[in-house]
């Protein structure tokens, strides 16, 4: 469409979102003490920590990494809590719930098999939360929360992100149905 | 109020916007780095630019302070390069693999298995990386308008006519 965008819907739900993202920093600010911002993936570092101290607690315990993020339920991982049931309430009240097994994007190309939908996310879930985890955030805490601030980190990695992510997606999905 | 329960209203409220924004599915992340469907750039940039007035207006009287993290050259290009690679894999990021869990999207399950196998895998090697990797070209907590030295507003200003200019040209190219 030449004439106005096909759909105000991603940029109201993003200002929405930098509202609140804004409003997030002063009430937690005022609330904790301490500001808060948007953030997700030291949440995972948390839940393997806890996972890990169910069978091993003396070796989460004498771990460097897990000690300096402090294996805990905090803020961020309530709100990443809170992510899954807003999106769950809001899917099923739109109606826009829809259980899948695999994405078609990835069936198109590797087929609707569950086990190589499995190995291919874990194996990518693998490499993103160590790259994650290196660069200091994802596209939550780096992406947003650190455009936000002005933060060079920031920039630096969301342009690891989707150079990465632009140059991994064509080599794997070159080949699929390309008006997917 | 305590900690976690202001977390999870937060939460909500962004699982609501991210679902509304229908940035969640696989389709619109993996779409958007092949160049086919670019409403995450829509949603994000959108957030960045109200968030970025928003905290540096109340920043400026008092109201809210900043939570920059350092800057790390190597590990931050390096780890965003991973980061990257894997979410094509997957097609979603940390934030997004739980809220697709909660629009039924349950394949993500799978996403999130490996993204906790990936963090513990980080804290095992995190000795060897923090003297390493994470030391090369350490500056500190800066900012672009701090390394350029001028106004956050000015920068602000610069940035929000790109990123309205980066929509209009996606509008135009209709993806």
């Amino acid at each position: 469409m030449s004439k106005g965008p096909r759909s105000w819907r991603p940029y109201i739900a993003g200002a929405l979102v930098g509202v609140l993202a804004t409003a997030s920093v002063f009430v937690s600010g005022r609330m904790l003490g301490k500001p808060k911002y948007l953030g997700a993936s030291t949440t995972f570092v948390r839940a393997a920590g806890m996972i890990e101290q169910t069978a091993a607690p003396e070796h989460v315990a004498q771990n460097e990494y897990y000690q300096s993020k402090k294996v805990r339920i905090d803020w961020q991982f309530m709100l990443v809590i809170g992510v899954l049931i807003g999106a769950f309430g809001a899917s099923m009240v739109d109606g826009s719930f829809a259980v899948e097994g695999s994405p078609p994007i990835w069936r198109d190309r590797f087929g609707g098999r569950i086990s190589v939908r499995a190995v291919g996310a874990v194996l990518g879930g693998v490499v993103a939360m160590f790259g994650a985890r290196l660069a200091g955030g994802c596209p939550s805490g780096h992406g947003m929360s650190g455009l936000m601030q002005l933060s060079v980190s920031g920039f630096l990695s969301l342009a690891g992100f989707f150079v990465g992510g632009v140059v991994v997606a064509n080599l794997v999905y070159r080949g699929g149905r390309k008006d997917a | 109020m305590n900690e976690q329960i202001l977390g999870l209203i937060t939460g909500v409220l962004f699982g609501v916007l991210l679902q509304q924004g229908r940035v969640l599915r696989f389709e619109k992340q993996v779409g958007a780095l092949l160049f086919r469907d670019m409403t995450i750039f829509k949603f994000m940039l959108s957030a960045i630019i109200v968030g970025m007035v928003g905290i540096h207006a109340l920043a400026a009287v008092g109201l809210v302070e900043y939570s920059v993290k350092g800057t790390h050259v190597a590990a931050n290009l390096l780890g965003g390069l991973f980061f990257g690679g894997g979410w094509a894999l997957m097609g979603y990021c940390p934030g997004t693999s739980l809220g697709a869990i909660g629009e039924g999207r349950w394949h993500a399950i799978w996403a999130v298995l490996g993204m906790l196998l990936g963090a513990a895998l980080f804290a095992e090697v995190y000795p060897a990386l923090k003297a390493s990797v994470l030391s090369w070209g350490s500056l500190g907590k800066v900012t672009l308008h701090g390394a350029l030295g001028v106004s956050p507003w000015l920068v602000i200003l610069a940035l929000i006519a790109g990123y309205i200019a980066f929509f209009v040209f996606l509008e135009k190219k209709g993806v």
